[in-house]
């Protein structure tokens, strides 16, 4: 199963939220860092890297001899990331979203793809008290604008045959469009603050465009007020775990140390959430045959 | 020699729209002739990225071998620059202002962008 741990807001408790159920399944599971713009699984997993692969995206370079400035190639990109003027061509790699299609029209073969390294990925196996959780992370480089070829990448790590959990970036645009995709549930993490609500209204619309099944996890329940729970009962959105304001989870975050550490005996109520979701993914599955 | 300001506007009274990219249009006006006609740049209002290079081209295709605008960006001013254009940053309020002010030389040619590249 490939449960996404999405939100709106940021700084609600994805990886809080992720790490836990990790650390809290009795079988192996993978853990896969999707937030690839800033990933931090790893301070909380304590991981040792065993791998580490480049992940490269294909951009169009330029045999200046065999080009004839026709403008083909600019006028079949919808980035502008290649234009003509005049008497040469010129290249904006960084605004190119590798379709090839400059490749494809160019009369003169005079474009070919070229690798250009875009960020990493770092798996290591076995983490946890356990050593059931593979972990692993994706990492964009500073200075590059794309993020979904990394996440992509991240996912195609994937394991089908046991639980997956992608630790998603936040917010509701292309990287966490990209790292939901294909999902088969989505926990939404919010706070019961006006923010709280604001984004995960924003997330819902998002997740029902996409058609994803999902519920809501309250992250700090109590700190707030009510009108998360009342949105989620007039949406009749599954609420499926209220995580207690509680400031030891504070103390131990401070530490590097994750939800489990601080509050243990969380841990039967997440095992039984993910429990109760697999049931119903199962379940989802055999109505669509 | 013909020079490209970017406005909003139609006529040599308008405002100077300080956005290069995303400007309505481009006023290209005659410095001989004394006379003026006018490049659309629309297309780029609701680009998602690249306008600075596309209206650049637009510019470069006007035959334009100078631009007056507020702002250039990286991109933009690298075609630009490529196709021998000068750009001079300008605030004044109106494009006959500017074109006054050019006329008076005291606009300098940009020697790099003067705002960062951006992502929407």
């Amino acid at each position: 199963m490939k449960l996404a741990i999405a939100s709106g807001k940021g700084g609600t408790g994805k990886t809080t939220l992720a790490v836990a159920l990790a650390q809290a399944s009795t079988s192996a599971v993978q853990l896969l860092d999707c937030d690839v713009e800033e990933p931090n699984g790893h301070i909380f997993i304590k991981p040792e890297f065993t791998s580490h692969e480049d992940v490269t995206i294909a951009i169009p370079a330029l045999d200046e001899t065999l080009c004839t400035n026709c403008g083909k190639c600019g006028e079949i990109c919808q980035f502008s990331a290649i234009v003509t003027i005049v008497n040469q061509t010129m290249i904006f790699s960084d605004m190119c979203h590798s379709c090839g299609g400059c490749i494809l029209v160019c009369p003169e073969n005079a474009l070919h793809e070229q690798a250009k390294g875009i960020g990493c990925i770092d798996s290591a196996l076995g983490c946890g008290t356990n050593h059931n959780i593979d972990f692993i992370k994706g990492t964009l480089d500073v200075g590059q604008a794309m993020s979904p070829p990394v996440i992509r990448a991240v996912k195609r790590k994937i394991s089908p045959a046991t639980l997956a959990i992608l630790d998603c970036p936040p917010g509701t645009s292309c990287p966490m469009i990209t790292a939901v995709t294909g999902s088969d549930f989505v926990i939404l993490v919010t706070e019961p603050t006006p923010f709280g609500l604001h984004d995960l209204k924003l997330a819902v619309e998002t997740m029902r465009s996409m058609d994803l099944p999902f519920g809501v996890v309250v992250n700090r329940a109590g700190c707030g007020d009510d009108r998360v729970n009342d949105y989620c009962s007039a949406e009749q959105i599954p609420l499926l775990l209220q995580i207690p304001d509680d400031r030891r989870v504070a103390n131990a975050y401070s530490r590097g140390e994750g939800l489990l550490e601080a509050m243990p005996e969380l841990a039967p109520q997440l095992r039984a959430m993910v429990q109760d979701i697999s049931s119903k993914v199962v379940i989802s599955a055999e109505g669509k045959q | 020699m013909k020079i490209a300001i970017s406005t909003s506007g139609s006529t040599l009274d308008a405002p100077l729209d300080p956005r290069f990219g995303r400007a309505v249009r481009f006023l290209v006006y005659d410095l001989e002739q004394k006379t003026f006609t006018l490049v659309d740049n629309e297309q780029n209002l609701n680009a998602a990225q690249g306008a600075g290079i596309q209206a650049a081209k637009t510019v470069v295709e006007s035959g334009a071998q100078a631009v007056i605008s507020g702002h250039c960006g990286p991109k933009a001013f690298t075609v630009l620059s490529a196709a021998g254009i000068a750009i001079y940053h300008c605030n004044a309020d109106s494009i006959a202002a500017a074109l006054e002010q050019h006329a008076n030389g005291e606009l300098q040619p940009a020697q790099d962008a003067n705002v960062e590249g951006h992502w929407v």
